[in-house]
């Protein structure tokens, strides 16, 4: 649109200045210009194409028939709790109290903004890795701190190397946050970058935030948390949730865990803003946590299969693509064609009706790349890799 | 698991799944695949392969019975011999062993009631060591093999998401 004149005397926003400031997520455009096509095949998606089991619903139909639908607890039911910490120490080997150590939240997306609240003013820095998950850095800038990304590359793996992290702390880092598996890479930490980052932690008196959202989700051997390592569980809030292991998103409940002064200062503003999670979410993540891990399993291994084909395919056109080794994201790198990935993501939509998410929505290095999720059907991962390749050939 | 029991599994679901939409699904390579398949065929671990047919959605519709058998068990061979006896009928699609109030059951196929009745008449209960009958007729099935027959009603997701 044309500037005009009038533009220079609107009125100076109302809105908050570290608001305004906020970047509007570059997913968000995407989406709305998707919404507008017919007949799209999207590997866009960054949910779980299977419908929650059979079990968990039935349990929400049960918790609702029971008439259960009040608040609980604040910190969520003691039930659920018990059951979150005993999950966790056996999965993640390490230990939590369900009374002080645990908190139920309103999807992994609250207990990531209160943590941040909870710890960070002005001018605090918070060390993150990119390409990350479109939160993060708006999350902590929300929380009035600075982010300060570290960009983790194709030829590592998209894993976080603990010598750039190492470059980027500084007297006034407070946290470092850390997703892995990763969305949008895939990537995964090993044992000993786990135990390097902890050390570098340990040294320089860092919170580490862990959001392991997609942990259940790895598909080689999984490495013990990285608040399982020495002095890092006092200085560890552990993320997670139910959305990706058992297709629940829509359900809403994730949880923390962490030391009992961080966990309690996230309850404050828990219970002013939030007050609780909703109960049928919370009786259907009991539910989850004692009865679904046959059909988590399940799930699973239908990811582990289309990734093998996706990975496959894309290498075969040449866009380059590290083996992701958890989540349900491929990352390829589309440099070969020679488009960026805003108009590669468009162009392939509007030619083809494949709807993929360009890496720039993901932070400041991801012209070279697009997110194609693997979150759908066989045959909707054939029908757009084969749309794919006829793109690129008509490049 | 094993990649024996990856193929298999796979295949239980689809059995048309080729051999290299296997490989790219299982990184496994297309000739040891054709191999394991193989080998599975022969030594009677793969038995057969069959189409699973919706009648509900199909203009020929065959009547199917439940039918409980009591039979007497044998000296050398317990049950056997009479439950194969049984299954070389070709009204005969299943014949299972089970526990509690009857020994065998069988579900049987025919064009109409009276195939179905006929057929328990005059070959199943004359037949030398069977005891008794109970047969129930199958009005409606909802899920086979791991197959519900009606789905429920498509629900979209959003295209994008974070």
């Amino acid at each position: 649109m044309m500037k005009t004149m009038n533009d220079s005397k609107l009125p100076p926003s109302r809105v908050a200045k570290h608001i305004d400031a906020l970047p509007n997520s570059g997913i968000r455009d995407f989406f709305e210009l998707v919404m507008t096509m017919d007949d799209v095949i999207s590997l866009g998606v960054g949910e779980p194409d299977f419908v929650t089991p059979w079990g968990i619903r039935e349990a929400t139909i049960y918790s609702l028939e029971k008439g259960h639908t009040s608040y609980t607890s604040n910190l969520g039911l003691l039930s659920l709790r018990q059951a979150v910490c005993r999950y966790v120490k056996e999965n993640y080997s390490v230990s939590y109290d369900p009374v002080q150590e645990c908190i139920i939240t309103v999807g992994v997306s609250e207990a990531l903004d209160l943590i941040l609240r909870a710890l960070l003013e002005p001018g605090d820095e918070v060390v993150y890795h990119e390409p990350c998950y479109v939160s993060y850095p708006a999350c902590i800038q929300m929380a009035q701190a600075i982010p300060v990304p570290v960009t983790t590359k194709q030829e590592n793996n998209f894993s976080l190397v603990a010598d750039e992290l190492r470059q980027k702390v500084t007297p006034k880092t407070k946290v470092v946050l850390l997703n892995f598996p990763n969305n949008p890479t895939g990537a995964v930490l090993t044992c000993d970058q786990k135990s390097e980052i902890a050390k570098i932690a340990v040294d320089n008196d860092l919170i580490v935030i862990t959001d392991e959202i997609y942990s259940e989700l790895t598909y080689e051997d999984q490495c013990k948390s990285i608040a399982a390592f020495p002095g890092m569980k006092n200085r560890t809030v552990f993320l997670h949730g139910f959305s990706k292991a058992y297709a629940m998103t829509g359900y809403r409940i994730g949880y923390a865990c962490g030391p009992k002064d961080l966990i309690d200062a996230m309850m404050k503003i828990h219970q002013y803003s939030m007050l609780c999670a909703s109960i049928m979410g919370q009786e259907a993540a009991l539910e989850a946590l004692q009865h679904g891990k046959n059909d988590r399993e399940l799930m699973k291994s239908e990811y582990l299969m289309r990734r093998n084909l996706i990975v496959k395919r894309f290498n075969s056109l040449n866009l380059t693509c590290v083996n992701p080794q958890g989540a349900f994201y491929v990352y390829p790198n589309i440099s070969s064609t020679g488009l960026d990935s805003d108009f590669f993501a468009k162009s392939l939509l509007q030619e083809k009706n494949v709807a993929v998410v360009p890496g720039t929505a993901f932070g400041n290095h991801g012209k070279n790349y697009i997110r194609c999720s693997y979150a759908v059907s066989i045959d909707d991962i054939e029908l757009a890799m084969t749309r794919i390749s006829e793109f690129i050939s008509e490049v | 698991m094993e990649k024996k029991e990856k193929i298999l599994e796979l295949l239980q679901k689809n059995a048309r799944l080729t051999t290299s939409e296997l490989s790219e699904r299982l990184n496994i390579d297309i000739e040891e695949i054709e191999s394991i398949i193989k080998r599975c065929e022969t030594e009677n671990i793969i038995r057969g392969y069959y189409t699973l047919i919706n009648e509900d959605n199909y203009h020929i519709k065959k009547v199917r019975a439940l039918i409980e058998v009591s039979i007497r068990p044998e000296r050398d061979g317990g049950f056997d011999r009479t439950a194969r006896n049984i299954g070389k009928f070709p009204e005969v699609t299943d014949v299972m062993l089970i526990s509690g109030n009857c020994d065998l059951q069988l579900i049987v196929v025919g064009e109409n009631l009276n195939d179905v009745a006929n057929f328990v008449a005059q070959k199943l209960a004359p037949l030398d060591g069977v005891l008794s009958t109970r047969t129930h007729f199958i009005l409606k099935k909802y899920k086979e093999a791991g197959f519900q027959f009606e789905n429920d009603e498509d629900y979209e997701r959003l295209k994008i998401t974070p």
